[in-house]
């Protein structure tokens, strides 16, 4: 690989982190202003994604091919599996706290009748 | 085959096979259901204790998961660690005795309490899986993992948090928790994918061997320290704890206690054996201290104004959790010079984890205490109560040895690791033991209110059917009370078998790294 090339790469590697580091302000951001329970579970799960985006990305590799030896094709290039299996298990996990997040939004709903956050102050002092 | 070789895989799986059992147990009688969980929490504490036996002489156990051989920790060929491993040190054992004992405590005590409630199941079922959480981020020597058992015992806490979920404060009590567990705990994930980009490794002892002292190291080990500061209940991220711990169910409570100390053993990993060079001597010490002293002042002052008893101890909770940062902070500013760490980090060290030891053992007690009062009069508001002393003498006993020994008065345990502390951060600064005392003086002072309120005085006209507690819940207070009295009795004892190990493990964090990187 050149060097002019290499540079190239490194920009548009650059870029999708900065495409993460995006999301993550944007989640923390809609988390802190936001005072729907819905706005913030959804900000949130794009938390969740953003990691797990940032977590492919470190194993991404240019041409490389899935690492998988019966199944990878010609190229020794392979990206890295690490990341891979860090990721589905971040997913599964992102998953379940969604699910019981919303569930305990649907039973917070029904004991105060309001998703608003500043309206939910049993718990004081 | 040798069975105790194996013992760091039991540690975590009997409690999983316990809560992956729970659907066919729970189906049974009362009595079965009972024997099911005494006994899984039985075997998980047996394990734990003979698990702290072996690594008693300074060894440290590793475990090797799906490989060709347990004790092999580096794949024939490699230069680091690619599987998943347990890595349990002197240091490490005490936390998962703690929390077994804890756990096995909460068990005996939730079998009456929690007999009046249906879902029992889900109950079970939970609670075997916030055990082996908080057993596994001990016994882990992989941060990935670390991340993944954080997850499981936090998705089970907000599961018992809101176990009684017709209570509006348990449901939103367990949201608040849970949106702030989530958040630290994806900045957790974001920390370890940092550490994974610039090392390629994942395995703690891998990158305590290769870390340097780059910009993204020091961001990563921040995020680390701040998310587990929070999970350990530090002062400024301290709003859910008296919050959770007063509306989950107190055998549940009990737990969580320790649960926290598995956070706080995480942060004293972190600091002291994965990026030791980093964090000795300097910024992150001092921030500790700081921690601690806000955690534990502020902690208390918000306990004193309390009214209602678990969530005074919720309270009193954040400021003994202050405690064990300045023990730690201190150490850690030590461990910058040898000198200094013979001087007066070595007894900070030590008295840090003897107040956590003492900590996971007497407030557990106190909350299992409170549980008890909630459970005979059916009210947490201490104006309320009156006169118990007469008619639940146990409990009131028991109460007292607590209240002791976390206001640190003499005979008892938490005397002996306060005093440590003071020692030991008058080295650094005289106005930390000072700071330290008064918070002791307010906590001696909150619990002689509170035993006053609730168990002295005059019989209240509508507490005169009100009965001492049955054995059950009688019987996991007492677990608890015979540990702090022993810690009492003993504490040189313990000191020099249990603690100085510990100490010698984390000040030596090439012992940690040797055991899974070989003669590095």
């Amino acid at each position: 690989m050149t060097a002019s090339i290499a540079e190239k790469m490194d920009w548009l590697g650059n870029a999708s982190y900065v495409v993460v580091a995006l999301l993550v302000i944007m989640a923390l951001y809609t988390i802190i202003t936001q005072k729907n329970l819905l706005k913030i579970c959804v900000a949130l799960a794009v938390l969740g994604s953003s990691v797990n985006l940032f977590l492919v990305l470190l194993g991404y590799r240019d041409g490389g091919s899935i690492p998988i030896y019966h199944m990878k094709g010609a190229g020794d290039l392979m990206v890295l599996p690490t990341p891979q299996c860090l990721t589905l298990t971040a997913i599964v996990i992102a998953l379940a706290t969604t699910a019981l997040m919303l569930s305990l939004i649907i039973l917070i709903h029904k004991h105060y009748g309001t998703l608003d956050i500043d309206e939910i102050r049993r718990l004081r002092g | 085959m040798n069975l105790s070789d194996h013992l760091p895989a039991f540690l975590v799986m009997i409690p999983l096979l316990g809560a992956f059992l729970t659907p066919f147990a729970g189906s049974f009688n009362r009595g079965t259901r009972n024997a099911f969980f005494v006994t899984f929490s039985g075997l998980t504490l047996l394990t734990a204790i003979a698990l702290c036996l072996s690594t008693l002489n300074g060894d440290v156990l590793v475990y090797v998961m799906g490989g060709e051989s347990f004790a092999l920790t580096l794949p024939s060929g490699m230069t680091y660690p690619v599987r998943i491993l347990f890595e349990i040190d002197a240091f490490g054992s005490l936390p998962i005795l703690c929390i077994a004992i804890a756990s096995f405590a909460g068990a005996l005590f939730s079998l009456d309490y929690m007999d009046r409630f249906s879902g029992w199941k889900r109950f079970l079922a939970l609670y075997f899986l916030m055990t082996a959480g908080a057993l596994g981020m001990c016994a882990t020597g992989d941060m990935f993992n670390f991340f993944v058992f954080v997850e499981i015992s936090s998705i089970a806490s907000f599961g018992l948090v809101a176990f009684w979920r017709d209570k509006p404060e348990a449901v939103e009590a367990s949201f608040k928790y849970m949106l702030i567990s989530q958040i630290a705990a994806m900045l957790l994930l974001l920390a370890i994918g940092t550490l994974y980009g610039r090392y390629d490794a994942v395995n703690m002892a891998a990158l305590s061997a290769m870390a340097g002292s780059g910009t993204l190291e020091r961001v990563a080990m921040g995020l680390i320290i701040a998310v587990l500061a929070f999970k350990c209940g530090s002062f400024p991220m301290h709003t859910w704890m008296p919050d959770t711990y007063a509306e989950a169910p107190s055998g549940v409570t009990c737990l969580l206690v320790t649960v926290s100390q598995a956070s706080f053993y995480g942060l004293v990993r972190v600091c002291y054996s994965i990026f030791p060079g980093l964090a000795a001597g300097g910024v992150v010490a001092w921030m500790l201290i700081a921690l601690g002293v806000m955690s534990m002042f502020f902690g208390v002052l918000m306990a004193v104004v309390q009214h209602e008893i678990k969530r005074l101890m919720g309270y009193h909770s954040i400021s003994q959790v202050g405690y064990m940062l300045l023990a730690m902070g201190v150490g850690l500013l030590a461990l910058g010079s040898p000198e200094a760490v013979e001087t007066y980090g070595r007894a900070a060290i030590r008295g840090g984890i003897f107040h956590s030891v003492n900590y996971s053992f007497y407030k557990a007690l106190l909350f299992l205490c409170a549980g008890s009062l909630y459970y005979a009069t059916g009210t947490r508001d201490l104006d309320k109560m009156g006169g118990l002393a007469r008619s639940m003498p146990w409990t009131a006993g028991m109460f007292v040895v607590a209240a002791a020994a976390i206001s640190g008065l003499p005979p008892f345990n938490g005397f002996v690791s306060k005093w440590m502390i003071y020692e030991s951060s008058f080295a650094v600064h005289p106005i930390l033991p000072a700071v330290a005392m008064i918070t002791s003086v307010l906590t001696l002072a909150s619990f002689v209110k509170v035993f006053q309120a609730a168990f002295l005085g005059p019989a209240k006209a509508k507490f005169v059917a009100v009965r001492e507690v049955p054995y059950g819940m009688l019987a996991g207070m007492a677990v608890l009370t015979v540990m702090t009295l022993l810690l009492s009795l003993f504490p040189g004892w313990f000191t020099s078998g249990f603690f100085e190990s510990a100490v010698n493990a984390l000040v030596n964090h090439q012992s940690y790294v040797r055991a899974v990187m070989g003669g590095m």
